[in-house]
């Protein structure tokens, strides 16, 4: 069962587009990975560059009338683009869950934190009364929360910002789901409640070998947690490789400064970090050729004039990148 | 949440104070002389004093006023100087019809206003939402009383299905009761839909907009649940505060309507004392009328408390 045959969400060419004021958005454009069952996907990229778009497109919650999304999303052979919309949501929050990245706008401000876990637990198990509220309970002492039951009769407000995660995750585990989507999880928590809280996730994927896409905005984060990893840059993807592979050897200019913005564990003491200079393209009008191409010390005209594709820098064609002019690999492989 | 409401009630007990003393100093501060108005222009100094000292009008307004609000306090408010009637009497004579009115009339405005606003809402820009959008303006425009003509015109002289004018208390004949009120009910209802409708509708807007919609949605929550258990409660706040203050409005903004369909409301007591300078029965009306609002703004205090608990602490 394990890694055999199809992975478990395989997205190709996956576009979508809003509809602005000014135009045609392309908050993600043309992108395509797969993960399979028990891996971690990680997706870095800075603020804008259309991960929670991307995140979103998957479980098809963004608004039909403002967005149009082209591609294909096949999940356990279903392509989601083509599945009914009673249908999705029977496999939302019970086949494919999600996590957001700050609970305290996540979770339902006038709603106890029982009553916010269980209603999912009856939706898709049909868990009501004294059942749902045994399975709450043991939800939330699943996700190390102290004192499950008094929590369920508390309110968001009542609790902290990281317990408040806690319960973020209860609600996207509460049906065992095969894939968990968590956005930034932790960008909106405390440093040391962030290592507990992706400690945790690490743990509940392990044990129901579940699959996961966890984005950020940080290397560091998505290191000590993934399989592979995809950078997305303006609605792109610029670099994608097993974890290992891309922190040993990247190959994109985006993917290295986004290396050298991340503090290093074996930097020297007070080693300046070097933010990465410029601003994101409009995504409405986005530059035709390479979209790092106004922020990149290696431009050129091609870069200008062409968009690079996605090609193999290794043997196996797993480590894929797109540049023109990539970075030499220190360790100048095969 | 009890400490909550204690605090309410006590703010609630010094404001009545507060209104009590307002009501009673809002009269005695006008200009006019009741005995005068009594007697007329003609009658001698004597006369005008005796009738005076006849209606306590001699002593000083502090004495005049502890003597009223003592009675205030204990529900008596003096007799009317002209029909010599207890003025609590003619009110508790009157109230009824305009609570019913008023709380007929805000129920059915809501009732129509929550599902309008909440679908429109999430079908924000579609034909629908454009249709009541534009009905809204419309009856916005529409002054209360060309409503009431219209209906009764409409039901009542046309269809012929409700009566046009009069009342029958509701212990008589709850049927016959409603039927009087329906019609200046449905009027009041749809002066105050538009914006209610459209105050709903633009904070439930913003509540879909939401990440807790979304994780509602991520769960595979439907569509209805989503709005009418997760978006409508904290859309809510606006809608209760305007629905307050139109309720409260109605004590004594019915009066059009209550003219139009001959209801014997407050309203329509509280006109006629005035052009008769009926100083008691129009400070009576005015207190009781302040008690209402103020107790109304009570009630939508403890409502915020239910709709979010935050509120609570
Ligand atoms: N509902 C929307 N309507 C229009 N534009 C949107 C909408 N949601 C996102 N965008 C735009 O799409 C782009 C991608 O946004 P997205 O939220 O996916 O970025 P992100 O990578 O998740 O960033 P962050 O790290 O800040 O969460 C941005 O330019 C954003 O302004
Ligand atoms: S293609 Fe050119 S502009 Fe784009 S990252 Fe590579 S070198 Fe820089
Ligand atoms: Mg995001």
């Amino acid at each position: 069962m394990m890694d055999a045959g199809l992975p478990l969400l395989e997205v190709t060419d996956l576009a979508t587009h809003f509809h602005t004021q000014r135009g045609l958005l392309r908050a993600v454009d043309g992108v395509s990975f797969s993960v399979r069952r028990g891996q971690t996907l990680g997706i870095v990229g800075e603020s804008g560059s259309g991960k929670s778009a991307l995140a979103r497109t998957i479980i098809r919650i963004l608004s039909k009338r403002h967005t149009t999304t082209t591609g294909r999303i096949t999940f356990e052979g279903r392509d989601l683009l083509t599945v009914s919309e009673p249908d999705m949501r029977d496999i939302r929050g019970r086949d494919i869950a999600m996590v957001f990245q700050d609970p305290t706008s996540s979770l339902n401000p006038v709603k106890q934190v029982g009553v916010q876990i269980e209603e999912v637990l009856a939706r898709h198990l049909g868990l009501r009364g004294r059942a749902a509220q045994t399975r709450a309970i043991e939800l939330l002492t699943s996700v190390g929360m102290p004192l499950p039951q008094e929590r369920l009769h508390q309110y968001p407000h009542q609790l902290s910002g990281g317990m408040r995660q806690r319960v973020a995750i209860a609600i996207a585990l509460a049906c065992e789901p095969k894939l968990l989507i968590a956005d930034e999880p932790t960008t909106a928590l405390d440093v040391t409640i962030q290592a507990q809280i992706l400690d945790l996730l690490h743990r509940r994927q392990k044990a129901h070998h579940m699959a996961m896409i966890l984005i950020s905005h940080d290397l560091g984060v998505v290191a000590g947690y993934t399989d592979t990893v995809a950078v997305m840059y303006a609605g792109q993807i610029v670099e994608q490789a097993s974890t290992r592979s891309l922190f040993r050897n990247c190959r994109m200019p985006y993917t290295a400064a986004l290396m050298r913005s991340a503090p290093n564990l074996s930097d020297p003491p007070h080693t300046r970090l070097r933010a990465i200079t410029g601003r994101p393209p409009d995504m409405v009008l986005p530059p035709p050729g390479c979209r790092f191409e106004p922020r990149c010390d290696d431009a050129t005209d091609i870069c200008r004039n062409r968009r690079p594709a996605l090609s193999a820098s290794d043997a196996d064609g797993t480590h894929r990148y797109a540049c023109w002019h990539p970075v030499a690999s220190p360790g100048a492989s095969a | 949440m009890t400490s909550y409401v204690l605090r309410k009630l006590l703010r609630l007990g010094l404001v009545l104070l507060v209104v009590a003393a307002a009501s009673f100093l809002l009269m005695n501060l006008l200009p006019g002389d009741v005995a005068l108005a009594l007697l007329g222009n003609e009658a001698t100094p004597e006369a005008v004093a005796q009738v005076r000292a006849e209606l306590g009008l001699d002593q000083p307004l502090l004495m005049r006023y502890l003597h009223w609000l003592g009675g205030f306090l204990c529900g008596d408010l003096g007799r009317s100087y002209i029909t010599q009637v207890p003025v609590m009497e003619s009110i508790l004579d009157r109230l009824p019809v305009t609570i019913e009115l008023m709380l007929l009339s805000q129920g059915l405005a809501l009732l129509i206003a929550v599902p309008t606003g909440v679908l429109c809402a999430y079908k924000a820009g579609s034909r629908i939402d454009q249709l009541a959008n534009a009905v809204g303006l419309f009856l916005l425009a529409a002054p209360v009383f060309i409503l009431a003509i219209l209906l009764m015109f409409l039901f009542a002289l046309k269809l012929r299905w409700l009566p046009s004018t009069g009342y029958v208390p509701f212990m008589t004949d709850p049927v016959r009761n409603l039927a009087h009120l329906a019609l200046p009910a449905l009027a009041i209802a749809l002066a105050e839909w538009p914006s209610l409708f459209a105050v709903l509708r633009g904070d439930m807007i913003k509540t879909l907009q939401q990440d807790y919609i979304a994780l509602a949605k991520a769960k595979g929550l439907g569509p209805a649940f989503i709005l009418f258990r997760h978006a409508l409660r904290p859309s809510s706040f606006t809608l209760v505060t305007l629905s307050g203050l139109q309720i409260a409005a109605t004590i004594a903004g019915a009066l059009v309507v209550e003219t139009i369909f001959g209801l014997p409301g407050i309203g329509r007591m509280l006109t006629g004392a005035v052009y008769n300078r009926d100083m008691m029965l129009v400070q009576g009306c005015v207190a009781v009328i302040s008690v209402g609002y103020v107790l109304i703004n009570f009630g939508v205090d403890l409502i915020y408390a239910l709709l979010d608990p935050r509120v609570r602490q």
